[in-house]
Order: structure tokens, then sequence, then C-alpha cells
């Protein structure tokens, strides 16, 4: 890894925020064409959606959100059919060479789809975005030429246990080791040789994907990796208020046994959940992208400052 | 008491009771996942490397390290015997622990000794001492380029380049940091 020096940093700061902004651009085209809509909603929030490993900051009485979801689903409900939003999002602790705890989030929806055509719709978005920066085949990323035509590698969680991992998913999920063995086995192999879709994810408390009818113990969930980064979370809507609350109330339980704040139930998106029609959604890190096509290997590279250094 | 979320390059931290430095630190986390905070750690007391991953929910002790003066006394079949100075109390350090610092320990040196709950690490050494030389070659009169270096034997067995007038007997001062010639002391 690259020792990051001030020197090195503003030199690779130099060339990646242009670069970052013809992305940003890039990204607007697409969905303009796309009639999509492009939205903005409030960065502090009464209730965020809780997750047990999702930490958001409070902020006088408020939070700061940790994602634009349940602000653009109640927008689903209100009959928007195509809504896209460009934002900043805060997760607390989250620090490292891929992790910033502000980020610039991308975050689309769109009604009538599922986590299956979404992924066509990903392929479509990036391989425009890659086409505007002159990457059309090939992405070179951290000595790795990684193939871009399409369609790209779809894997599911399952499957990509069996070939990476020593244990299955089954034992895993039993072992209660699934992040941790994410991160040691499967990870490091995704999205290296053509980015890879691993879809078909197990239920976690708090989840907003819809459970799969064949197997209600997986939810319609893919991730999309591109040389080893976790670049696009998206799945199948779930609709049912019913099940969100209980997921909700599950994920609020375990917040409270980990000595966390549970956050107030968000009552008022859960009302509205029964108005969103069949959709789906998915958000994509923009510094991540931006260090994929920077070559980058820290998202400090890709950034103009983080707080700490104003 | 450290969280993981202190985790970070040179923190020294006490695993199973034995002092550890982190030498290199990964923040992973999955976007719904759990944050791993990957690490490769050296034991100090052994020096050997593991690789370990922590949980947020993860404390960890400091290892609480003292720096004590001692005053070098002699080295043995590789055990080498340095005095506290304040109590007078002898401790030995093993050829492995004082490392590099070998050296350039000379008998009633002054240094530092790096201390876990009374275990030696390792030591410290002023940035310059003076060294006797006892083996060079003499100096070839016609060897007038300046810039010149030849290699010559201290008194503790270190081999050193030092310019080409130094002559044997003589003393000089080392840089211990980079054990590299500064100059030659007189008397």
């Amino acid at each position: 890894m690259n020792r990051i020096t001030a020197a090195n940093l503003w030199r690779a700061r130099g060339k990646n925020i242009p670069l970052r902004n013809l992305i940003l651009r890039a990204i607007r085209l697409f969905f303009l064409r796309r009639h999509y809509l492009e939205v903005e909603t409030p960065y502090l929030i009464p209730a965020p959606a809780p997750e047990i490993y999702i930490d958001a900051y409070a902020l006088g009485g408020l939070y700061l959100h940790t994602s634009p979801e349940l602000a653009m689903k109640r927008l689903l409900a209100l009959g928007y059919h195509r809504i896209f939003q460009i934002c900043k999002c805060f997760r607390q602790g989250e620090k490292g060479a891929k992790h910033l705890p502000e980020f610039t989030l991308l975050e689309w929806y769109r009604v009538g789809s599922n986590y299956i055509s979404l992924m066509e719709e990903c392929e479509a978005m990036l391989a425009s975005v890659f086409g505007r920066i002159g990457k059309e085949k090939k992405l070179l990323y951290q000595g790795q030429a990684i193939d871009l035509s399409l369609p790209w590698e779809r894997l599911t969680v399952e499957d990509a246990f069996r070939e990476f991992a020593p244990l299955s998913l089954g034992e895993v999920l039993k072992r209660d080791c699934f992040d941790e063995a994410m991160a040691v086995y499967i990870e490091p192999h995704l999205g290296v040789k053509r980015p890879t879709f691993l879809y078909d994810y197990p239920y976690h408390p708090g989840s907003l994907a819809r459970r799969k009818e064949k197997d209600p113990s997986f939810v319609e969930r893919f991730e999309l990796y591109i040389g080893g980064l976790e670049l696009i979370n998206g799945f199948t809507e779930l609709t049912d208020p019913e099940e969100q609350r209980i997921r909700f109330c599950e994920a609020r339980k375990l917040r409270e046994q980990a000595g966390k704040d549970p956050y107030p139930l968000a009552e008022r998106f859960l009302s509205a959940l029964a108005a969103v029609p069949e959709a789906a959604g998915a958000a994509l890190g923009i510094d991540r992208l931006t260090m994929l096509a920077a070559n980058s290997d820290h998202i400090e590279e890709v950034v103009a400052f983080t707080g700490e250094e104003l | 008491m450290y969280t993981a979320s202190d985790l970070r390059k040179g923190l020294r931290i006490k695993i199973d009771g034995e002092p550890y430095i982190i030498v290199e630190f990964t923040f992973v986390k999955p976007g719904k996942g759990q944050a791993l905070y990957r690490c490769k750690l050296k034991n100090m007391l052994t020096g050997a490397q593991v690789e370990r991953n922590f949980r947020s929910v993860d404390t960890f002790e400091q290892a609480d390290l003292q720096e004590k003066k001692m005053q070098f006394l002699y080295a043995s079949e590789g055990k080498y015997c340095f005095m506290d100075s304040e109590t007078y109390e002898q401790i030995f350090l093993t050829e492995e622990q004082v490392g590099e610092a070998k050296n350039f320990l000379v008998d009633n040196l002054e240094v530092e000794v790096l201390l876990f709950e009374n275990r030696p690490l390792g030591v410290s050494l002023p940035n310059f001492v003076d060294l006797v030389v006892t083996k060079a070659e003499p100096w070839a009169k016609g060897d007038t380029v300046s810039g010149n270096t030849k290699p010559v034997t201290l008194q503790t067995g270190y081999q050193i380049q030092v310019p080409t007038f130094i002559e044997e007997g003589e003393k000089i001062r080392v840089d211990t940091r980079t054990g590299e010639y500064l100059t030659r002391v007189k008397g």
C-alpha cells in the first residue's frame, strides 16, 4: 500500500476531484435520460432505520441520516415512480481505507422493478459512466485488469461460500460469523477479473428487502463488487408494513441489548409503506466509484478534505 | 482501556498478558455487517508476528512499558548484563533482546532498558557513542582522494566504514540510529 504523505495526497486529489465531478455528471445524465427525477430529502431525521451495525450521529433530538432510504420510499408512496438522489450520509465509527464517517451516496428507486432487473440497470449505468471517463472495456485497479464487458458475473452468496470459503454458508450462519467470513474469505475474490453481483443474501434483522418466495430465510438483495470493493447494495423492496414493523422491532431490540440507542420507531414510514408499489432500489458509494476510476486504494484520496483536516 | 475503534498502527496493547505492538491495521466493514478490525501484531517479548481480527465490542488493556536508566556492565556467553542505576540491581538480556544495540555497547554505557512488567524488551541507546578502533589497515600515504573510506573493526566487533585517515587505537563517534561514523574523538 502506498503511504499517504501530504504531497502524495494532494497530487492524487488534484487529479481525483475533477474525475469525481465527471462521474457525478455522467450519473446524472444517465438517470435524467431514463426519466428519473433527482430529489433531495432531509439529512436531519427523527427516526433512522434501525440496523444493529450502522450507528447514526444524534444531533439535537434528531439524527443525521445514515441513508436517504426511508424518505425516498415515502416519495414512492406519494406516487413518484423513478427517483434518484446524490447526498451525504453519516455513519459513526466507520473510518478506514474504504470508509469515511461522512460519505456520498447515490440512491435510486424504480417502481415495477425487482432486484434482477435492477442488476441490469446497474450494469447499464456503470457502463455508461465508465464509458464517459474513457474506460469502456477495461478498468485497471490496483494491478488488476478488470474486464468490463457485459453481462457481469452473477454469483449467489451460497455459491460464493462453496467456491471461496473453507466452510459452508450454513455453518457460517450457525456460528454467527457471517460478516467476518465475508470479509476474510469472500470479498477479496469478488469482482477481481470482472465485476461480480453477489446475490440472495441471508435475512438479517432490520432488513428492508423482500424475502425470497422459494426460501424465506433469504432476501432478494445483491451487492456489486468491483476489484474487491463493495460498490452497490440493492434489493427488491419489502412493502408489507406489518413485516417491516416486526423487523424494525427486532433490530431495535438487538441495538438495545448491545447498549446502543434503539432510535424512535419510524411510525410515519411504516404507515406509508402500505402505499409503496412493487419497487426496487439501490445505493452506490460515490467515493468508492471514484476510487475505482482513479485506481486509488484510499478513500481519502478521492475527497477534497476529510472533516479532520479542516 | 482501549476499544476497537482506538486501534491503529503503532499502538501497544496487552493480549493474554503479553505486550503486542500493532504493525498493520485495516478497518473492514461489509455495508450492513459488523465492523472488523484486522490487525497484524508483533509480540514485543518474542518478536513473533500474529494476525488477529477484532470486533467493535472488544476491549484492550494498554501494554504499560517503562524505561529505566541502566548501565551496561558486561557481556558473557550471549547474555548482556545491565545494572539499575538507582537500585544497583542487575538484570540480563539475551542477544535477541539487545538486537542491533550490541554493536555499540561499551562497558559502563548509560542506556534506557525498556521493560514490560519488569520483563526486559529491549535497549535504547544514547544517539552518539564513542568506540575504540581495534583493527584497521594502515593509511596508504599516497591515497589523497577525499571521500574515500575503508572498513575498520571497533571494540565491540562491529565493522564500520570510516575515512582512510583513521588509525588503529583511535576513538571515533558513531551515530547509533544510523550505525554510521560521525567524527574522530581526540584524547
